[in-house]
């Protein structure tokens, strides 16, 4: 370990390659951190955005005008304003308004921290296209798959969970993928908050140790790197669920 | 993404009439250029919502002597509209910018030149990947404040090096498009311009690009409509557009609390009426499009 931070030390001095996070135990920690920060948020973001979406397009297939219309009604406003936004809408505006609590070092703290604030909205803004993305899912699914399955019994629920969510899913899944590397793109949007996510810490860490070039590019291969690892997921997923008979060589 | 959806969800039309072969063929909805506004329980939904809140807010919670917060906005209108105007500038720009940027970035990631494609395949994954707010750093800090060219100093405000922030996602977005709708014609169209010996570049020039033309508006609409929901992003590096006016209204009124939710739902209200009807339009064009392939 030291001899590799000797390594990246006498790096900075014949190149002026500064990596401190890599030598600098300080920065390492934040480094590490923030990108703990960033995947928190992306998993928690995808997973809860993912309930949103399967919900709501639930509802969107209701019997009553007015659920359907207050589902639509999210779903266009969350997709056509900006996610700055509505992270600052949520973060200062509600915010502001919600009562405040004591927290263990006496503080008067919002009852909802900035990193909940965070998941909150990023949620909301994917799970909008989460609804949309289910509901073309769904759609591609045969009108008789379902009559065949209302002819077995199957309750309105029963009909969703067991047949047409598990088809719509596997037809929709890239859609999903690529709003889902959005997101994960999104959660930088947190750094406005003050989330200390990866481009939080890593602005942090520029400002102290003078290293921008070098710290930007260390970001936006870190972003490639998450973005490859989330793609490199969603598509072994893909091809786990893919139907049989469906696509160019899904039946492999 | 959206182009995927609504392709997806054209396979499978319910049926409203159990026999519409005996229906006669009807051309009138298709006719239609420009979409209508038709002010549906959705769109009410969503303008009333986000009424309501502003409203709301503001009545709740405005002391004796102090403006409400509809008073407030109104107030500073011209002020706000000005910086929402500056978003829409610098989106403009940026996707004009991005956009030839990503044609000739899209051209090299189809070429025969095997080391083009592969560096323009590069870059556009690169830029396609990493977050919009990443490349807006990067643009930031990056580029000098100013460049010098045989002798004359050209300055590089913040604002200007804001648009190439952000035409650099876009050109990544832009090269997609491109590449997807030249992949997607039949390659019948190829061998058939081919056989009339055009040459490649007469090929790509004088008949595929032309028909691509189509397929591209929907998703180049769709990208800018996202283009002009990221500009907010430049209040974070420092341009003065509508968040950073918003934060300044609310330090001049005072501080207040309560002013933020209605400010901010404010500015949401300004870009949903921005964007909305864009998206309406383009999913119009490709509802249109999608019936004459």
């Amino acid at each position: 370990m030291d001899l590799v931070a000797e390594w990246f030390r006498q790096l900075y001095d014949t190149t002026g390659i500064n990596l401190t996070i890599v030598y600098d135990a300080y920065d390492r920690q934040r480094f590490i951190s923030g990108v703990g920060m960033t995947i928190y948020l992306s998993v928690v973001s995808i997973l809860i955005s993912i309930v949103i979406g399967a919900i709501g397009a639930w509802a969107q297939g209701s019997p009553l005008r007015a659920v359907r219309a207050a589902v639509n009604g999210f779903v266009v406003v969350f997709r056509n304003t900006p996610p700055l936004v509505q992270i600052f809408f949520f973060y200062f505006g509600l915010g502001q308004i919600l009562p405040r609590v004591e927290n263990e070092d006496g503080m008067m703290v919002q009852i909802i921290s900035n990193v909940q604030w965070a998941i909150i909205s990023l949620s909301l803004f994917a799970g909008a296209y989460n609804v949309e993305i289910f509901r073309s899912g769904i759609e591609a699914v045969p009108r008789t798959t379902t009559e065949a399955a209302e002819a077995l019994g199957y309750t309105r629920m029963g009909v969703y969970r067991h047949v047409l969510l598990p088809l719509a899913l596997r037809i929709c899944l890239p859609a999903l993928n690529n709003n889902l590397v959005n997101l994960l793109k999104t959660t930088t949007l947190a750094y406005a908050i003050a989330v200390p996510e990866a481009l939080y810490v890593s602005k942090q860490i520029w400002n102290d140790s003078q290293n921008v070039p070098v710290m930007m590019t260390v970001l936006l291969l870190l972003y490639t790197g998450l973005v490859g690892i989330l793609v490199f997921i969603m598509h072994r997923w893909e091809r786990a669920l893919a139907i049989p008979g469906y696509g160019q060589g899904a039946a492999k | 993404m959206t182009s995927h959806m609504s392709s997806l969800s054209a396979v499978n039309p319910a049926p409203a009439n159990p026999m519409p072969v005996l229906l006669p063929f009807q051309l009138g909805a298709r006719q239609r250029r420009f979409p209508t506004w038709r002010a549906t329980l959705l769109h009410g939904c969503g303008i009333v919502g986000l009424g309501l809140v502003i409203a709301g807010t503001a009545h709740a919670q405005s002391g004796p002597g102090q403006l409400s917060a509809i008073g407030v906005i109104i107030k500073w209108f011209p002020l706000l509209m000005s910086g929402f105007l500056f978003n829409v500038l610098i989106s403009l720009l940026s996707m004009a910018l991005g956009t030839v940027a990503g044609l000739g970035l899209g051209l090299g990631a189809i070429s025969h030149n095997t080391l083009l494609r592969q560096v323009a395949w590069g870059i556009t994954q690169f830029f396609r990947n990493a977050p919009w707010l990443v490349l807006l750093f990067f643009a930031m800090f990056m580029i000098p404040f100013q460049f010098t060219i045989f002798g004359t100093t050209i300055p590089f405000p913040d604002w200007v090096k804001a648009v190439i922030g952000f035409a650099l996602p876009v050109m990544a977005n832009m090269s997609e498009i491109v590449r997807g709708a030249v992949k997607s014609l039949p390659s019948g169209q190829w061998e058939a311009a081919e056989s009339l010996a055009f040459s490649r570049r007469q090929t790509m020039w004088m008949i595929i690009l032309p028909q691509c033309v189509k397929r591209m508006i929907p998703p180049w609409m769709n990208l800018y409509t996202l283009v002009a929901m990221a500009t907010v992003q430049a209040s974070i590096v420092g341009v003065t557009e509508m968040l950073t006016l918003i934060a300044q209204v609310h330090a001049a009124e005072g501080g207040r609390p309560d002013l933020l939710a209605p400010l901010y739902g404010f500015a949401m209200l300004c870009f949903f009426i921005y964007c909305y009807p864009i998206e309406l339009w383009t999913r119009r064009l490709e509802r249109r499009f999608h019936l004459h392939q």
